[in-house]
């Protein structure tokens, strides 16, 4: 990563749905750049918006949903400048590309799998179907399947999980994307298989040179994948930093939070950490800091007035009062700021569980 | 920890069960053989199609055993019961499903759902009884009497989660079957349901079978680990033992691929793909032998000389 080419860049950008005759806001002003080559890992709980950030770089929100503000820059035009249909063809699947959660609700179960694979190379590469075949079984291969000439005219239920979501994958780079968005993709697999698939996706990206960008709640996965790491809550992405910055130095009380009630850090015996109460309601409107009811360090100006960007390194902010200089002075709770060595003493022995 | 001393629960003892597809029989659990103690948590790990589920679901007669026995305390519960046996059986062993959006009938309010075992069992004097224990369970997993009237679905799904404690709880069970109570949950909300958990484990001595493919979770929460793959027991242990020693190579690959929340860790470390061992393959040979104190592995007899030098090489 020598140069820091930034290959899609959000702008203050606002989603809000309609349900019913309410009005919600799933997104709440975000501003990210997502630099070409890293692999960006959106952490937060369902919920929080993670999926409808990316849904918007696709154009895939759902009918009630609207972008009521904001940019997103790709390639030297501005996507919220699309407004058909047609248009988004250009950039869906063919510039971005997206791996679902659920390999059995994204595959047609009707049609064979090499039928789904090369349908997608001749729509886009427009090749005919003798070359789309060849090319879809060297996906096939590439990702995975063995003896890929004879399971091309088999059905997805004729796949395992872990094979399903090999396809899903093989599909999603037929067109050589420059962004492969990952939204949960191993949530629905075995842990055995999830490792097999989070190796794949980091060897294809390095081989069919693509930005990755994960959305996933489980901060293993995250520690494995990331570069860096956007964490949501409520709309917003209250800190952003490269994986060390928020795994060993992170400052937003949330991010402490989702930290601390990690069960591996739990101790026989004692009460596992819990952040107390629930997410706050996405139809009213949000005064403040959107986590300070559920904070133990609020302050009196988290409930007034939201936080701004408070930068701590070049590749890291947060938005929290707390790192204001008039703020007090609050270390963060001591399990996550000895994690690193709690996680050591858990995995003596390379990499395995062990005490 | 003698375990002689130790009130045994229940035995499940040489269990087979199998499933019919069509004509062609599929063994889903092959010669299972443990006891869960009284007041302990005992976790069943295993991946999706393992089989673990379906051994809870046999220990509360949903699913048919087609050999061994299982045993509650010194009743034999598989096959047929009597009646007042088998409300016996349903009043002790209660169950927490995955999810708790599909396991709470949507059409009733959140009332019936907690009373529905007290209706069935006629647990109660008199309405007022019935109020009383109701409002009990809903304040023992920190929901309110108000929230009576509501539907299920007007709820998150971490306090759905705590009505399903709730209704279990209410019949006041020795033995709560858990498949896997959190994995449905949010993680800021999975600590808060495992804390409630504990709580009624200290406070009532109750005992737990918790059922989950996630091993960090289990490590937190369980006495004593069993690991099922394709079926088969391949190793039991208490669960300290267990992720210091893994002695079986499946349990160990196993403890591998669970991602470690450390970037550093999780960065530098190499992942082994798992092959059958030949107890597993020939699992009719094969038993589970106490290689280490309390710590049991599968294995055949020609497999035993390199566990024993592999326990002889940890002490």
């Amino acid at each position: 990563m020598a140069e820091n080419n930034v290959i899609l860049s959000v702008k203050d950008l606002e989603v809000k749905f309609k349900v019913r005759d309410r009005v919600l806001t799933a997104i709440r002003n975000i501003s990210l750049d997502f630099i070409e080559h890293q692999v960006v890992a959106i952490v937060g709980e369902s919920g929080s918006g993670k999926s409808v950030f990316t849904k918007t770089f696709t154009g895939m929100l759902d009918m009630n949903g609207e972008v009521t503000h904001g940019e997103i820059w790709f390639e030297g035009r501005n996507l919220m400048d699309i407004k058909t249909d047609k248009g988004w063809e250009e950039i869906r699947g063919r510039k971005i590309a997206t791996v679902f959660q659920d390999p059995m609700t994204s595959l047609n179960p009707v049609r064979t799998i090499g039928y789904q694979i090369s349908e997608v190379i001749m729509k886009h590469q427009k090749k005919s179907s003798e070359e789309a075949k060849k090319e879809a079984i060297e996906l096939m291969g590439r990702v995975g399947i063995q003896n890929p000439e004879q399971r091309y005219d088999e059905y997805p239920f004729m796949f395992s999980g872990g094979m399903r979501q090999r396809i899903v994958i093989a599909i999603a780079l037929a067109c050589h994307p420059k962004i492969l968005i990952c939204d949960e993709p191993t949530t629905a697999l075995d842990v055995t298989i999830q490792a097999q698939i989070i190796r794949l996706i980091k060897d294809l990206a390095k081989e069919y040179d693509f930005t990755t960008i994960y959305i996933t709640h489980d901060l293993g996965v995250v520690a494995n994948v990331a570069d860096a790491v956007a964490v949501m809550y409520a709309g917003q992405i209250i800190e952003y930093g490269s994986v060390e910055d928020v795994f060993y130095d992170s400052r937003h009380p949330y991010t402490w939070g989702l930290l601390s009630s990690l069960p591996q850090l739990g101790m026989k015996g004692e009460k596992l950490f819990a952040i107390r109460g629930t997410p706050p309601s996405l139809f009213e409107e949000i005064k403040g800091d959107a986590f300070a009811p559920r904070s133990e360090y609020s302050m009196k100006i988290d409930f007034e007035k939201e936080p701004p960007i408070f930068r701590i390194s070049d590749t890291h902010w947060a938005k929290t009062w707390l790192l204001d200089p008039r703020a007090p002075k609050v270390e963060p709770p001591e399990a996550i700021r000895s994690l690193h060595q709690r996680m050591i003493g858990l995995t003596s022995k390379g990499g395995v569980y062990g005490e | 920890m003698a375990n002689n001393d130790r009130e045994v629960l229940v035995k499940v003892k040489n269990v087979d069960i199998t499933f019919f597809n069509g004509k062609r029989p599929f063994k889903a659990v092959k010669n299972a053989n443990f006891e869960i103690y009284k007041g302990e948590t005992f976790g069943l790990v295993g991946e999706s199609g393992s089989g673990k589920t379906t051994i809870g679901r046999a220990i509360i007669r949903l699913n048919q055993i087609s050999g061994g026995e299982i045993w509650y305390k010194d009743l034999r519960i598989d096959g047929k019961l009597s009646k007042k046996d088998r409300q016996y059986v349903v009043r002790n062993i209660q169950m927490i499903f995955q999810d708790p959006a599909a396991s709470l009938n949507e059409r009733a309010t959140i009332d019936y759902c907690i009373s529905e075992g007290l209706y069935n069992f006629h647990l109660y004097k008199d309405e007022e009884e019935r109020v009383r224990k109701v409002d009990e369970a809903l304040n023992s997993v920190g929901l309110l009497p108000e929230h009576k009237s509501r539907y299920p679905h007007e709820f998150s799904g971490g306090q759905r989660q705590r009505v399903g404690i709730a209704r279990a709880m209410i019949m006041e069970p020795e033995l709560i079957i858990a498949d896997e109570p959190i994995s449905a949950l949010d993680v800021s909300i999975r600590a808060q349901v495992l804390n409630l958990m504990n709580k009624f484990k200290e406070e009532r001595g109750l005992s737990y079978m918790f059922i989950a493919h996630d091993l960090s979770v289990v490590r937190y929460f369980a006495d004593r680990i069993a690991v099922i793959h394709n079926g088969n027991i391949v190793e039991i242990a208490p669960s300290v033992e267990l992720f210091r020693n893994p002695l079986h190579p499946y349990t160990h690959s196993l403890l591998q691929a669970v991602p470690i929340p450390d970037p550093q860790i999780e960065k530098n470390k190499t992942i082994q793909q798992y092959v059958e061992t030949e107890a597993e393959q020939n699992y009719d040979k094969a038993e589970l032998v106490e290689i280490l104190p309390e710590h049991f592995v599968l294995m055949t007899e020609n497999e035993r000389e390199g566990y024993e030098r592999k326990a002889a090489a940890l002490k």
